[in-house]
């Protein structure tokens, strides 16, 4: 925590290009997440979001370019920093990626008891905290993950990826397949977060709701470059086609009314 | 795994009603703190006095070291202690909070199994088996029923590629190790059978019990092991991926499209490899016979003639497509109950192998009483 203070940039990516063979993902991608920011990062399928966020948690190289993670660079770490700056990061998958052999309260220890000298009795009762504080009832502590249903799959991968109280929290996909209700309380599980760690939160997300209330900035991912960034206000008021087709179309539309009208209502309250 | 290593968290009592805290409170940072917080005593004597907890050396504190404190806080409140919070950096404030604002679940952890309770939990799940691997049964002879009823339902694409799978493939492994063995058999009795100067007996030994006993025995355990687990995985794998649910809602039974093709396959393919095991375990221990008891070919073949009855070699066929049921349909079974994940698939079919090589050699064995009964 000490050293957050004097390191303002969280994420800072420089030309970043990746390509699979023949076919290129990115071709120069830069951009930079404050911290205590709210993150989004959108695009088409196959404008290489995911690699990018594969790239940023360490699971892939990219082919040229710099990518500095709380002030790290990840090409020149060697094995005990990169697990250090593992340490420091919280990851949900899209699907989960919890164990299936472990219940959901082994699966949130388990980082715990990897890592720490704590006794198992003490990282039941934080892992038992930890869901609680994720937004899901004591009961699913003894469940396993198949028997759990999406909603619950996804908050027990988050309550996991923050077991060691990570600076950093990458979310891939959070509201995916998620009826409404569950998708809003996510939505207010990130504010909650950020709010209570002062976390740095960079999410994957199609879910215009998300990215209108709950994302400070979005950066919109489309022919291997970063074609606009900004608050979703800024950037509807952008020309480029991959950033339009978030605002024109039914979706895109009603979810600017709803944001529209929400934020007139809040200045006439203030008034 | 070794903790890094941190600024770790200590706890000083200058006075005895006053503690101090330092360093990083956090998950890494705290090692086994935990115990000297536990043991930690307050002027024990005086009750109902401020305790005051001084953090204002404390560098950092995560939801860890707050759990920590919270339950420290409640020990020193139920020894009758007032606790005062000092010298907090305002920034920790808001997660000092969190423990009060939403409290932990309550751990309510079942109490361990007795090793009792384990024998009764162990026998009804082995009992609901034995009662799912009978329905299992039933379902399937009655499909077997109704498609031989009407022959043209049966699949036959699937049946051919299993015949191909299980059995043309499987032709190599069975003809290498049955051929090992009948090398095995015949070298290990030549010692002996040189003793006597009853060299041509080679014949009768190698004979018997290859076609008798080794032939279907080793053929079926090979194709448990490679087929039988197979067929879980792939069921295993087709049901959590919902690919079962799938077939069901498309109007087509599981049983009619996945396990008869394999069953059928099996009882036509393991006679046909049994044979081929007894061919070529009969050839290993002929080749045997003649380097080391100089019993030539013919002389082998000639007495192999007389030693070896038809009824032996239709014993040790005929047993064939029972094992070929059984491997068929253990290995269906155990893949239709695989719930949940990759992890289940792993375990159904481990046991899919297990049962069907224990129930193969339990069939083998009631095989054996039952012809030693009938005197063949």
């Amino acid at each position: 925590m000490s050293d957050r203070a004097d390191a303002k940039t969280v994420i800072d990516i420089n030309h970043v290009a990746t390509r699979f063979g023949e076919h290129v993902v990115h071709t120069d991608v830069n951009l930079q997440v404050q911290q205590g920011e709210i993150f989004a990062l959108v695009g088409g399928s196959g404008s290489g979001k995911s690699t990018l966020l594969r790239e940023m948690i360490m699971l892939q190289q990219p082919d040229s370019g710099s990518i500095k993670i709380l002030g790290a660079d990840l090409q020149s770490l060697d094995e005990e920093q990169a697990k250090a700056l593992r340490l420091r990061i919280g990851v949900m998958f899209q699907h989960g990626g919890l164990f299936g052999s472990l219940d959901v309260r082994e699966n949130i220890g388990l980082p715990l008891r990897e890592h720490t000298a704590l006794d198992d009795a003490l990282i039941d009762e934080i892992a038992a905290w930890k869901l609680v504080l994720a937004g899901l009832a004591p009961e699913t502590a003894t469940q396993y993950p198949p028997e759990l249903s999406g909603g619950m799959l996804k908050r027990a991968s988050l309550a996991r990826s923050l077991a060691l109280d990570p600076e950093l929290l990458f979310l891939d996909e959070p509201t995916a397949g998620l009826d409404p209700a569950s998708a809003n309380g996510v939505d207010e599980l990130v504010l909650k977060l950020r709010e209570l760690f002062g976390l740095t939160i960079v999410m994957i997300t199609h879910d215009l709701d998300l990215l209108w209330h709950v994302a400070d900035r979005v950066a919109v991912l489309g022919e291997g470059k970063v074609q606009g960034i900004g608050s979703m206000a800024e950037l509807s008021k952008m020309t480029h086609p991959t950033i339009r087709q978030f605002f024109d179309g039914p979706r895109g539309r009603a979810a600017a009314y709803i944001s529209d009208k929400q934020s007139k209502e809040q200045t006439w309250k203030q008034k | 795994m070794k903790p890094l290593p941190r600024a770790s968290a200590a706890i000083v009592q200058p006075t005895p009603n006053e503690l101090a805290l330092s360093g990083q409170w956090t998950a890494l940072g705290i090692g086994t703190l935990d115990h000297q917080l536990n043991t930690l005593t307050v002027s024990p004597k005086a009750a109902n006095t401020d305790v005051i907890v001084d953090g204002s050396s404390v560098e950092g504190i995560d939801t860890v070291g707050v759990w920590l404190l919270q339950k420290f806080q409640q020990r020193l409140h139920n020894e009758g202690h007032r606790v005062q919070l000092r010298g907090w950096n305002p920034r920790f404030s808001k997660l000092l909070a969190l423990v009060n604002e939403s409290p932990a679940a309550p751990t309510q952890l079942s109490p361990p199994s007795t090793a009792f309770e384990k024998i009764g939990l162990d026998a009804k799940a082995i009992g609901e088996q034995m009662t799912g691997l009978l329905s299992f049964l039933g379902e399937t002879a009655v499909a077997l029923v109704s498609s031989i009823a009407h022959p043209t339902r049966l699949r036959w694409r699937p049946i051919l590629h299993n015949i191909r799978s299980a059995g043309f493939d499987a032709l190599p492994i069975i003809g290498l190790l049955s051929f090992l063995i009948g090398v095995v058999i015949a070298y290990q009795a030549a010692d002996q059978l040189r003793q006597y100067g009853a060299n041509i007996f080679v014949a009768d030994l190698v004979g018997l019990s290859m076609l008798r006993e080794f032939a279907p025995l080793m053929t079926a355990i090979i194709v448990a092991g490679r087929s039988g687990s197979a067929y879980a995985a792939q069921i295993g794998t087709m049901s959590v991926t919902e690919e079962i649910d799938a077939m069901r809602t498309l109007g087509i039974p599981p049983i009619e499209m996945l396990v008869l093709p394999k069953i059928i396959a099996l009882i036509i393919v393991l006679p046909l490899l049994t044979f081929f095991s007894d061919v070529l375990g009969v050839f290993g221990g002929m080749l045997m016979a003649r380097t080391e008891l100089g019993v030539g070919f013919e002389e082998f073949i000639d007495r192999f003639d007389k030693a070896v009855s038809v009824t032996a070699y239709l014993i040790g066929i005929g047993k064939a497509p029972v094992f070929a049921g059984i491997i068929a349909i253990v290995g269906c079974f155990q893949g239709f109950r695989t719930q949940g994940g990759a992890d289940s698939v792993g375990r159904q079919t481990t046991t899919s192998v297990v049962q069907a090589i224990f129930l193969v050699i339990v069939a083998d064995a009631l095989f054996s009483v039952l012809f030693s009964l009938v005197h063949l």
